[in-house]
Protein backbone atom coordinates (compact mmCIF):
# COMPACT_ATOMS: atom_id res chain seq x y z
CA UNK A 1 0.00 0.00 0.00
CA UNK A 2 1.50 2.96 -1.04
CA UNK A 3 0.27 6.01 1.61
CA UNK A 4 2.12 9.29 0.65
CA UNK A 5 0.99 12.61 0.63
CA UNK A 6 -1.95 12.32 -0.76
CA UNK A 7 -3.42 11.50 2.55
CA UNK A 8 -2.60 14.49 4.07
CA UNK A 9 -4.25 16.04 0.97
CA UNK A 10 -7.13 14.85 1.39
CA UNK A 11 -7.40 15.29 5.47
CA UNK A 12 -6.72 19.17 4.49
CA UNK A 13 -9.18 19.12 1.60
CA UNK A 14 -11.59 17.21 3.77
CA UNK A 15 -11.32 20.17 6.85
CA UNK A 16 -11.84 22.96 4.02
CA UNK A 17 -15.25 21.16 2.44
CA UNK A 18 -16.61 20.25 6.00
CA UNK A 19 -16.31 24.50 6.88
CA UNK A 20 -17.61 25.38 3.81
CA UNK A 21 -20.57 23.01 4.29
CA UNK A 22 -20.91 24.17 7.92
CA UNK A 23 -20.52 27.50 7.14
CA UNK A 24 -22.42 27.92 3.42
CA UNK A 25 -24.63 24.57 2.94
CA UNK A 26 -26.00 23.08 6.06
CA UNK A 27 -27.52 27.28 7.42
CA UNK A 28 -29.19 27.42 3.88
CA UNK A 29 -31.26 24.35 4.22
CA UNK A 30 -31.56 24.52 7.94
CA UNK A 31 -33.29 27.65 7.65
CA UNK A 32 -35.67 26.28 4.63
CA UNK A 33 -36.67 23.74 6.99
CA UNK A 34 -37.04 25.57 9.96
CA UNK A 35 -39.00 27.72 8.62
CA UNK A 36 -41.17 25.31 6.54
CA UNK A 37 -42.02 23.51 9.86
CA UNK A 38 -42.75 26.79 11.39
CA UNK A 39 -45.03 28.22 8.57
CA UNK A 40 -46.44 24.16 8.96
CA UNK A 41 -47.31 24.63 12.21
CA UNK A 42 -48.49 28.51 12.00
CA UNK A 43 -51.13 26.47 9.50
CA UNK A 44 -52.57 24.02 11.62
CA UNK A 45 -52.78 26.72 14.67
CA UNK A 46 -54.75 28.89 12.23
CA UNK A 47 -56.91 26.03 11.36
CA UNK A 48 -57.69 25.37 14.45
CA UNK A 49 -58.43 28.58 14.87
CA UNK A 50 -60.69 28.82 12.47
CA UNK A 51 -62.50 26.07 13.41
CA UNK A 52 -63.52 27.19 16.82
CA UNK A 53 -64.34 30.87 15.55
CA UNK A 54 -66.66 28.58 13.31
CA UNK A 55 -68.40 27.28 16.37
CA UNK A 56 -68.29 30.06 18.09
CA UNK A 57 -70.02 32.11 15.07
CA UNK A 58 -72.61 29.20 14.98
CA UNK A 59 -73.47 29.09 18.66
CA UNK A 60 -74.12 32.88 18.24
CA UNK A 61 -76.13 32.85 15.01
CA UNK A 62 -78.19 30.44 16.44
CA UNK A 63 -78.57 32.96 19.80
CA UNK A 64 -79.21 35.46 17.50
CA UNK A 65 -82.24 33.72 15.45
CA UNK A 66 -83.87 32.88 18.91
CA UNK A 67 -83.67 35.98 20.12
CA UNK A 68 -85.01 37.60 16.69
CA UNK A 69 -87.87 35.51 17.22
CA UNK A 70 -88.90 36.42 20.08
CA UNK A 71 -88.97 39.94 19.18
CA UNK A 72 -91.00 39.26 16.64
CA UNK A 73 -93.22 37.59 18.54
CA UNK A 74 -93.84 40.76 21.05
CA UNK A 75 -94.05 42.94 18.37
CA UNK A 76 -96.83 41.17 16.65
CA UNK A 77 -98.93 40.78 20.36
CA UNK A 78 -98.07 44.85 20.53
CA UNK A 79 -99.34 45.22 17.17
CA UNK A 80 -102.32 42.89 18.04
CA UNK A 81 -102.86 44.81 21.22
CA UNK A 82 -102.60 48.34 19.67
CA UNK A 83 -105.24 47.53 16.86
CA UNK A 84 -107.54 46.34 19.09
CA UNK A 85 -106.82 50.06 21.14
CA UNK A 86 -107.22 51.53 18.02
CA UNK A 87 -110.61 49.84 16.93
CA UNK A 88 -111.94 50.33 20.46
CA UNK A 89 -111.18 53.78 20.16
CA UNK A 90 -112.56 54.45 17.10
CA UNK A 91 -115.94 53.20 18.32
CA UNK A 92 -115.65 55.25 21.40
CA UNK A 93 -115.44 58.29 18.93
CA UNK A 94 -118.22 57.11 16.53
CA UNK A 95 -120.68 56.87 19.99
CA UNK A 96 -119.68 60.11 21.05
CA UNK A 97 -119.60 61.95 17.50
CA UNK A 98 -123.61 60.32 17.36
CA UNK A 99 -124.73 61.52 20.81
CA UNK A 100 -123.33 64.64 19.69
CA UNK A 101 -125.29 64.51 16.27
CA UNK A 102 -128.20 63.46 18.06
CA UNK A 103 -127.68 66.23 20.65
CA UNK A 104 -127.64 69.15 17.92
CA UNK A 105 -130.66 67.45 16.04
CA UNK A 106 -132.79 67.84 19.20
CA UNK A 107 -131.89 71.27 19.85
CA UNK A 108 -132.72 71.94 16.65
CA UNK A 109 -135.73 70.61 16.54
CA UNK A 110 -136.61 72.27 19.85
CA UNK A 111 -135.72 75.51 18.70
CA UNK A 112 -138.41 74.97 15.70
CA UNK A 113 -140.85 73.85 17.53
CA UNK A 114 -140.50 77.58 19.96
CA UNK A 115 -140.04 78.73 16.89
CA UNK A 116 -143.64 77.80 15.76
CA UNK A 117 -144.65 78.61 18.78
CA UNK A 118 -143.50 82.02 18.36
CA UNK A 119 -145.33 82.21 15.03
CA UNK A 120 -148.47 80.38 16.55
CA UNK A 121 -148.34 82.67 19.38
CA UNK A 122 -148.10 85.50 16.94
CA UNK A 123 -151.01 85.04 15.09
CA UNK A 124 -153.16 83.32 17.64
CA UNK A 125 -154.76 86.99 19.13
CA UNK A 126 -155.40 88.34 15.81
CA UNK A 127 -157.16 85.05 15.23
CA UNK A 128 -158.86 85.01 18.34
CA UNK A 129 -159.79 89.25 18.36
CA UNK A 130 -161.04 88.65 14.81
CA UNK A 131 -163.55 85.53 15.96
CA UNK A 132 -164.41 87.44 18.80
CA UNK A 133 -164.90 90.31 16.56
CA UNK A 134 -167.27 88.74 14.52
CA UNK A 135 -168.63 87.01 17.66
CA UNK A 136 -169.73 89.82 19.38
CA UNK A 137 -170.03 92.46 16.65
CA UNK A 138 -170.09 94.87 19.21
CA UNK A 139 -168.60 98.13 19.88
CA UNK A 140 -165.87 96.36 22.44
CA UNK A 141 -163.06 98.31 24.01
CA UNK A 142 -160.40 97.67 21.71
CA UNK A 143 -157.96 98.74 23.67
CA UNK A 144 -159.19 96.60 26.94
CA UNK A 145 -159.35 93.59 24.64
CA UNK A 146 -156.19 93.84 23.21
CA UNK A 147 -154.59 94.04 26.81
CA UNK A 148 -156.60 91.08 27.87
CA UNK A 149 -156.04 89.19 24.91
CA UNK A 150 -152.47 89.73 24.95
CA UNK A 151 -152.05 88.07 28.63
CA UNK A 152 -154.03 85.45 27.27
CA UNK A 153 -151.53 85.17 24.48
CA UNK A 154 -148.61 84.84 27.11
CA UNK A 155 -150.30 82.40 29.02
CA UNK A 156 -150.09 80.48 25.87
CA UNK B 1 -24.08 4.30 -26.42
CA UNK B 2 -21.39 6.13 -27.86
CA UNK B 3 -19.55 6.17 -24.28
CA UNK B 4 -19.81 2.17 -24.69
CA UNK B 5 -18.97 1.81 -28.11
CA UNK B 6 -15.85 3.73 -27.03
CA UNK B 7 -14.64 1.52 -23.96
CA UNK B 8 -15.41 -1.50 -26.15
CA UNK B 9 -12.66 -0.08 -28.95
CA UNK B 10 -10.52 1.21 -25.76
CA UNK B 11 -10.78 -2.78 -24.81
CA UNK B 12 -9.91 -3.70 -28.30
CA UNK B 13 -6.89 -1.72 -28.53
CA UNK B 14 -5.19 -3.02 -25.55
CA UNK B 15 -5.78 -6.51 -26.87
CA UNK B 16 -4.33 -5.08 -29.76
CA UNK B 17 -1.31 -3.76 -27.57
CA UNK B 18 -0.43 -6.95 -26.66
CA UNK B 19 -1.09 -6.86 -22.76
CA UNK B 20 -1.61 -9.28 -20.67
CA UNK B 21 -4.43 -9.70 -18.43
CA UNK B 22 -2.17 -9.04 -14.98
CA UNK B 23 -0.09 -5.96 -17.41
CA UNK B 24 -4.23 -4.45 -17.99
CA UNK B 25 -4.91 -4.74 -14.53
CA UNK B 26 -1.30 -3.55 -13.12
CA UNK B 27 -1.55 -0.92 -15.79
CA UNK B 28 -5.32 0.39 -14.14
CA UNK B 29 -4.58 0.00 -10.39
CA UNK B 30 -1.30 2.26 -10.62
CA UNK B 31 -1.87 6.10 -10.01
CA UNK B 32 -1.30 9.42 -11.88
CA UNK B 33 2.10 10.10 -9.66
CA UNK B 34 3.81 13.81 -9.16
CA UNK B 35 6.62 13.85 -6.93
CA UNK B 36 10.18 14.33 -5.80
CA UNK B 37 12.49 12.26 -7.95
CA UNK B 38 15.58 10.83 -6.11
CA UNK B 39 17.51 12.86 -7.67
CA UNK B 40 15.56 16.11 -6.20
CA UNK B 41 13.36 17.05 -8.91
CA UNK B 42 9.88 17.57 -8.63
CA UNK B 43 7.70 16.09 -11.52
CA UNK B 44 5.35 13.54 -12.72
CA UNK B 45 6.64 9.76 -12.74
CA UNK B 46 6.01 8.11 -16.20
CA UNK B 47 6.38 4.56 -14.88
CA UNK B 48 5.04 3.06 -11.83
CA UNK B 49 8.76 1.80 -10.85
CA UNK B 50 9.33 5.88 -10.63
CA UNK B 51 5.87 6.46 -8.70
CA UNK B 52 7.74 3.81 -6.12
CA UNK B 53 10.46 5.50 -6.41
CA UNK B 54 9.20 8.36 -4.83
CA UNK B 55 8.12 6.81 -2.02
CA UNK B 56 6.05 9.21 0.57
CA UNK B 57 6.99 12.45 -1.35
CA UNK B 58 4.67 12.48 -3.66
CA UNK B 59 0.53 13.05 -4.49
CA UNK B 60 -1.74 11.10 -6.53
CA UNK B 61 -2.76 13.37 -9.18
CA UNK B 62 -5.90 11.51 -10.02
CA UNK B 63 -7.56 10.37 -6.96
CA UNK B 64 -6.70 14.00 -5.73
CA UNK B 65 -7.88 15.62 -8.14
CA UNK B 66 -10.96 13.84 -8.47
CA UNK B 67 -11.50 13.89 -4.65
CA UNK B 68 -11.59 17.52 -4.89
CA UNK B 69 -13.60 17.95 -8.18
CA UNK B 70 -16.24 15.79 -6.66
CA UNK B 71 -16.15 17.21 -3.54
CA UNK B 72 -16.29 20.98 -4.77
CA UNK B 73 -19.19 19.82 -7.77
CA UNK B 74 -21.12 18.29 -4.17
CA UNK B 75 -20.62 22.04 -2.18
CA UNK B 76 -21.29 23.96 -4.83
CA UNK B 77 -24.38 22.02 -6.24
CA UNK B 78 -25.96 22.05 -2.94
CA UNK B 79 -25.34 25.72 -2.30
CA UNK B 80 -27.05 26.77 -5.34
CA UNK B 81 -29.85 24.79 -4.67
CA UNK B 82 -29.84 26.00 -0.71
CA UNK B 83 -29.83 29.71 -2.20
CA UNK B 84 -32.86 29.07 -4.42
CA UNK B 85 -34.77 27.11 -1.67
CA UNK B 86 -37.82 28.33 -0.61
CA UNK B 87 -39.41 27.14 1.98
CA UNK B 88 -42.72 27.59 0.58
CA UNK B 89 -43.76 23.73 -1.80
CA UNK B 90 -40.68 22.34 -3.00
CA UNK B 91 -39.74 21.89 -6.68
CA UNK B 92 -38.07 18.54 -7.68
CA UNK B 93 -34.33 19.18 -7.12
CA UNK B 94 -34.82 20.92 -3.89
CA UNK B 95 -36.89 18.15 -2.92
CA UNK B 96 -34.41 15.86 -4.08
CA UNK B 97 -31.58 17.57 -1.82
CA UNK B 98 -33.95 18.10 0.69
CA UNK B 99 -35.05 14.22 1.32
CA UNK B 100 -30.53 13.80 0.87
CA UNK B 101 -30.29 16.71 4.31
CA UNK B 102 -32.84 15.46 6.17
CA UNK B 103 -31.69 11.99 5.91
CA UNK B 104 -28.50 12.56 7.19
CA UNK B 105 -29.93 14.96 9.85
CA UNK B 106 -32.22 12.53 11.09
CA UNK B 107 -29.59 10.20 11.59
CA UNK B 108 -27.43 12.77 13.56
CA UNK B 109 -30.38 13.37 16.07
CA UNK B 110 -30.92 9.87 16.33
CA UNK B 111 -26.90 8.84 16.84
CA UNK B 112 -25.95 12.44 18.48
CA UNK B 113 -27.09 13.14 21.75
CA UNK B 114 -25.00 16.02 22.05
CA UNK B 115 -25.25 19.99 20.89
CA UNK B 116 -22.61 20.63 18.47
CA UNK B 117 -23.78 21.86 15.34
CA UNK B 118 -20.66 21.10 12.97
CA UNK B 119 -21.55 17.42 13.47
CA UNK B 120 -23.97 17.56 11.27
CA UNK B 121 -22.55 19.23 8.61
CA UNK B 122 -19.44 16.97 8.97
CA UNK B 123 -21.73 14.08 8.23
CA UNK B 124 -23.87 15.55 5.18
CA UNK B 125 -20.16 16.18 3.69
CA UNK B 126 -19.09 12.74 4.47
CA UNK B 127 -22.13 11.08 2.96
CA UNK B 128 -22.35 12.89 -0.03
CA UNK B 129 -19.15 12.99 -1.05
CA UNK B 130 -18.27 9.54 -0.67
CA UNK B 131 -20.77 8.38 -2.50
CA UNK B 132 -20.20 10.55 -5.16
CA UNK B 133 -16.53 9.19 -4.94
CA UNK B 134 -18.13 5.60 -4.65
CA UNK B 135 -20.14 6.40 -7.97
CA UNK B 136 -16.96 6.64 -10.40
CA UNK B 137 -17.29 2.85 -9.63
CA UNK B 138 -19.64 2.49 -12.14
CA UNK B 139 -18.52 4.47 -15.19
CA UNK B 140 -17.01 1.22 -17.25
CA UNK B 141 -13.32 1.09 -16.25
CA UNK B 142 -11.40 2.41 -19.58
CA UNK B 143 -13.43 5.98 -21.01
CA UNK B 144 -12.21 8.16 -19.14
CA UNK B 145 -8.16 6.65 -18.37
CA UNK B 146 -8.38 6.79 -22.55
CA UNK B 147 -9.24 10.50 -22.51
CA UNK B 148 -6.64 11.00 -20.03
CA UNK B 149 -3.77 9.17 -21.74
CA UNK B 150 -5.30 10.69 -25.05
CA UNK B 151 -4.35 14.25 -23.82
CA UNK B 152 -1.44 13.02 -21.68
CA UNK B 153 0.33 12.16 -24.79
CA UNK B 154 0.34 15.40 -25.57
CA UNK B 155 3.13 15.40 -23.16
CA UNK B 156 5.04 12.20 -23.74
CA UNK B 157 1.93 10.12 -21.24
CA UNK B 158 0.69 8.33 -23.25
CA UNK B 159 1.23 5.17 -21.03
CA UNK B 160 0.01 7.04 -17.74
CA UNK B 161 -2.17 5.81 -15.57
CA UNK B 162 -5.58 7.31 -14.49
CA UNK B 163 -7.33 6.08 -11.54
CA UNK B 164 -10.77 7.90 -11.59
CA UNK B 165 -12.55 5.97 -8.18
CA UNK B 166 -10.89 8.04 -5.40
CA UNK B 167 -12.51 5.73 -2.73
CA UNK B 168 -10.00 3.15 -4.13
CA UNK B 169 -7.09 4.60 -3.25
CA UNK B 170 -6.18 3.90 0.63
CA UNK B 171 -4.82 7.26 1.19
CA UNK B 172 -8.05 9.29 0.13
CA UNK B 173 -10.07 6.47 2.63
CA UNK B 174 -7.43 6.83 5.57
CA UNK B 175 -7.29 10.56 5.22
CA UNK B 176 -10.88 11.12 5.67
CA UNK B 177 -10.92 8.23 8.41
CA UNK B 178 -7.96 9.94 9.92
CA UNK B 179 -9.36 12.98 10.41
CA UNK B 180 -12.61 11.25 12.14
CA UNK B 181 -9.61 10.40 14.53
CA UNK B 182 -7.84 14.04 15.07
CA UNK B 183 -12.01 14.76 15.73
CA UNK B 184 -12.22 11.60 18.09
CA UNK B 185 -9.36 12.71 20.23
CA UNK B 186 -9.93 16.59 19.59
CA UNK B 187 -13.33 15.89 21.28
CA UNK B 188 -12.41 13.53 23.79
CA UNK B 189 -10.07 15.68 25.31
CA UNK B 190 -12.49 18.69 25.16
CA UNK B 191 -15.19 16.55 26.61
CA UNK B 192 -13.40 14.70 29.17
CA UNK B 193 -10.36 16.61 29.65
CA UNK B 194 -7.21 15.15 29.16
CA UNK B 195 -7.34 13.38 32.57
CA UNK B 196 -10.46 12.06 31.88
CA UNK B 197 -9.49 10.52 28.56
CA UNK B 198 -6.18 9.11 29.34
CA UNK B 199 -8.11 7.37 32.81
CA UNK B 200 -10.89 5.93 30.04
CA UNK B 201 -7.93 4.14 28.54
CA UNK B 202 -6.30 2.72 31.47
CA UNK B 203 -8.93 2.19 34.34
CA UNK B 204 -11.93 0.58 31.76
CA UNK B 205 -12.96 -2.02 31.45
CA UNK B 206 -11.53 -3.47 34.60
CA UNK B 207 -10.30 -0.56 36.99
CA UNK B 208 -7.49 0.07 37.71
CA UNK B 209 -5.75 -2.84 39.25
CA UNK B 210 -5.73 -4.09 35.78
CA UNK B 211 -4.36 -1.24 33.94
CA UNK B 212 -1.57 -3.09 31.90
CA UNK B 213 -4.94 -5.31 30.38
CA UNK B 214 -7.07 -2.17 30.20
CA UNK B 215 -4.16 -0.42 27.83
CA UNK B 216 -3.61 -3.26 26.10
CA UNK B 217 -7.08 -3.26 25.41
CA UNK B 218 -8.29 -0.08 24.79
CA UNK B 219 -5.34 1.15 23.16
CA UNK B 220 -5.61 -0.76 19.98
CA UNK B 221 -9.73 -0.52 20.44
CA UNK B 222 -9.12 3.74 20.04
CA UNK B 223 -6.47 2.92 16.77
CA UNK B 224 -8.86 0.08 14.96
CA UNK B 225 -11.27 2.67 15.01
CA UNK B 226 -9.73 4.78 12.15
CA UNK B 227 -7.99 2.23 10.82
CA UNK B 228 -11.02 -0.23 10.18
CA UNK B 229 -13.39 2.76 9.04
CA UNK B 230 -10.71 4.18 5.90
CA UNK B 231 -10.02 0.40 5.53
CA UNK B 232 -13.38 -0.76 5.36
CA UNK B 233 -14.43 1.81 2.38
CA UNK B 234 -11.11 0.91 0.79
CA UNK B 235 -11.42 -3.00 0.66
CA UNK B 236 -15.05 -2.46 -0.70
CA UNK B 237 -14.52 -0.49 -3.31
CA UNK B 238 -10.96 -1.74 -4.37
CA UNK B 239 -12.41 -4.75 -4.72
CA UNK B 240 -15.44 -3.91 -6.93
CA UNK B 241 -12.93 -2.46 -8.91
CA UNK B 242 -10.63 -5.07 -9.20
CA UNK B 243 -13.80 -7.02 -10.41
CA UNK B 244 -14.81 -4.80 -13.12
CA UNK B 245 -11.22 -4.47 -14.38
CA UNK B 246 -11.28 -8.24 -14.38
CA UNK B 247 -14.15 -8.20 -16.22
CA UNK B 248 -12.79 -5.51 -19.04
CA UNK B 249 -9.64 -7.81 -19.10
CA UNK B 250 -11.28 -10.99 -19.69
CA UNK B 251 -13.91 -10.17 -22.05
CA UNK B 252 -12.56 -7.16 -23.48
CA UNK B 253 -15.66 -5.39 -26.20
CA UNK B 254 -17.67 -7.96 -24.81
CA UNK B 255 -17.63 -6.36 -21.25
CA UNK B 256 -20.83 -4.65 -21.21
CA UNK B 257 -23.21 -7.25 -20.42
CA UNK B 258 -21.29 -8.66 -17.46
CA UNK B 259 -20.12 -4.82 -16.10
CA UNK B 260 -23.92 -4.15 -16.48
CA UNK B 261 -24.58 -7.01 -14.18
CA UNK B 262 -22.03 -6.29 -11.29
CA UNK B 263 -22.84 -2.42 -11.81
CA UNK B 264 -26.39 -3.94 -10.38
CA UNK B 265 -24.63 -5.42 -7.53
CA UNK B 266 -21.93 -3.27 -7.08
CA UNK B 267 -24.52 0.27 -6.93
CA UNK B 268 -25.86 -0.92 -3.45
CA UNK B 269 -22.43 -1.44 -1.95
CA UNK B 270 -22.16 2.33 -3.10
CA UNK B 271 -24.54 4.25 -0.39
CA UNK B 272 -24.25 1.63 1.76
CA UNK B 273 -20.57 1.91 1.94
CA UNK B 274 -20.89 5.82 2.25
CA UNK B 275 -23.80 5.16 5.05
CA UNK B 276 -21.40 3.19 7.10
CA UNK B 277 -18.58 5.54 7.31
CA UNK B 278 -21.26 8.47 8.27
CA UNK B 279 -23.08 6.20 11.01
CA UNK B 280 -19.54 5.25 11.92
CA UNK B 281 -18.53 8.76 12.61
CA UNK B 282 -21.79 9.52 14.31
CA UNK B 283 -21.08 6.86 16.77
CA UNK B 284 -17.27 7.42 17.72
CA UNK B 285 -18.00 11.46 17.83
CA UNK B 286 -20.96 10.84 20.38
CA UNK B 287 -18.66 8.28 22.00
CA UNK B 288 -16.05 11.12 22.20
CA UNK B 289 -18.72 13.68 23.84
CA UNK B 290 -19.59 10.81 26.15
CA UNK B 291 -17.71 11.19 29.77
CA UNK B 292 -18.14 8.67 32.14
CA UNK B 293 -18.03 10.02 35.68
CA UNK B 294 -17.39 7.60 37.96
Amino acid sequence: MDINLTIFGQMFAFAVFWWFCAKYVWPLFMNVMNERRQKIADGLEAAARAQKDLELAQAKSTDQLKEAKAQAATLIEQANKRAAQIVEEAKDQAREEGKRIIAGANAEIEQEVNRAKEALRAQISSIAVAGAEKILERSIDKAANEEMLNKLAAEL
Amino acid sequence: MAELAEAAHAVAEHGAEGQSVQEYIQHHLSYLTYGRFPDGHWGLAHTPEEATEMGFMSIHVDTMGWSLVLGAAFLLFFRYIGKRATSDTPNGIQNFVESIFEFVEARVNEGFNYKNAYVAPLCLTLFVWIILMNFMDIIPVDIIPEIAMAIGGIWGLEHMSFKIVPTTDPNITMGMSLSVFVLILYYSIKHKGIGGFLSELAFHPFGKWMLPFNLIIEIPTLFAKPISLGLRLFGNLYAGELLFLLIAALLGAYQLPAHFVWAVFHILVIPLQAFVFMMLTIVYINAAHESHDH
